[in-house]
């Protein structure tokens, strides 16, 4: 090898070869080798603990909660459950939701979640801010509409609502549409 | 870009003397299979540690899942194997990885026997190796329960009535190991918690003590 390397010199031009060091092949294949057996259960292990994110979203069903006569335009609480398959664990849960009728007689419903931190609001709940939606925790406020008012960085959350035979059903719950 | 990140950790740490010591050590021709096949037997216990590595990071992961309560047990492995992507794979590596980490410390056991690399002065590595070797046994037999299918729940109650049956002490050590007066939820707990944090504790020490002692004490001469 080296007898090459000096015949190849005698011609005058300096020969540059870019090999590899042994200790390096040996480094590449050992660890290329190694990297694709550690690779193979990463690769399934973390698949399986990312799956949450990959699942679709569920849908949900329509839920019947109360009849239209009894909706005013001052907001009337509900309450009612929804079956929610929650991995391994199916119950029916409870929610809470806000249904107002407009002038025009269109019905909206509010989800009580406030936007601030999670808490509960209530209609009314404080004597000093009448016709507003207050939380208790953090003195949060909100218009009949929604619009906040304090605190909350986002107006209430809105339910997906349908009318039929006289009952109001809700559903999904979506980004409020009725303020800008 | 790694290379200068490495750098500028190890000109304030120091950190090449460390994994030196730790990553370079000479391989006896006579432990080297390319010198003579043959002693690919000198493989199974670098073997038994790399599926134990599988092990423990496939049981990290089922984790996320599993429930040890007997309402849910089932469900949630029921659901974790068939609902969730690589699901099957990653139970699959866990179930037969269990069997397979038996079978490479057997033959690694009966290598360093008919080497006789059990002798002077690596006679504590051995005893250590035995401990390793019962470790991985009540890992096993704490593993089988936790499905909590119908397998599983005889598999324990016959294991519990085993061990019901030593002298004296078998009443205490059944009541021990059940957590109450039959196999249920409390021996469910049990046994989970005996699982993930107890026996992988004590093998990790054993394993730190039995690495700890084959680089003192180097792989032992040629037959």
């Amino acid at each position: 090898m080296q007898d090459h390397n000096k015949e190849k010199q005698s011609h005058g031009k300096p020969v540059k070869r870019r090999e590899m060091s042994r200790r390096q092949f040996l480094s590449y294949t050992l660890g290329g080798t190694g990297g694709f057996m550690m690779s193979l259960p990463l690769i399934a292990n973390l698949r399986f603990a990312v799956d949450p994110l990959l699942q679709p979203k569920a849908e949900s069903d329509w839920v019947k909660v109360i009849e239209v006569e009894k909706v005013t335009d001052t907001p009337t609480s509900v309450n009612f459950e929804k079956n929610v398959v929650d991995g391994w664990y199916e119950s029916d849960k409870g929610f809470g939701a806000w249904i107002t009728k407009e002038a025009n007689g269109d019905i909206f419903a509010l989800s009580p979640i406030c936007k601030h931190l999670g808490c509960t609001v209530e209609w009314e709940k404080n004597v000093n801010y009448p016709n507003e939606y207050f939380c208790p925790c953090h003195a949060a406020r909100y218009t009949r509409d929604g619009k906040n008012l304090a605190v909350a960085p986002a107006p209430l959350d809105e339910y997906e609502v349908k009318v039929e035979n006289g009952f109001v059903y809700l559903s999904q719950i979506k980004p409020n549409t009725r303020v800008e | 870009m790694l290379k200068s990140v490495y750098n500028w950790i190890d000109e304030r740490l120091d950190i090449t003397p460390m994994w030196r010591d730790v990553a370079d050590h000479e391989v006896p021709e006579h432990v080297n299979p390319a010198h003579h096949f043959s002693a690919f037997v000198y493989c199974f216990g670098g073997l038994t540690f790399f599926i134990t590595v599988i092990q423990i990071l496939s049981g990290m992961f089922l984790t996320m899942y599993y429930v040890d309560d007997i309402v849910n047990a089932y469900k949630s492995v029921d659901y974790l194997q068939h609902k969730v992507a690589f699901g099957v794979i990653v139970r699959g590596m866990h179930h037969w990885g269990a069997s397979l980490v038996i079978v490479m410390m057997f033959l690694h056991t009966l290598r360093v026997f008919f080497t006789g690399s059990y002798k002077a002065p690596r006679e504590m590595n051995w005893i250590v190796g035995m401990l390793i070797f019962f470790v991985m046994l009540g890992l096993g037999f704490t593993g089988y329960l936790l499905p909590w299918d119908n397998k599983a729940y005889f598999a324990t109650q016959v294991g519990i009535q085993i061990a019901a049956s030593v002298p004296i002490l078998g009443q205490y050590i059944e009541t021990f190991l059940q957590g109450g007066e039959i196999v249920g939820a409390q021996t469910l707990t049990r046994f989970f918690a005996l699982h993930v944090f107890f026996l992988p504790g004590a093998l990790l020490a054993l394993l730190g003590g039995h690495f700890f002692m084959i680089r003192k004490q180097g792989i032992s001469g040629p037959l």
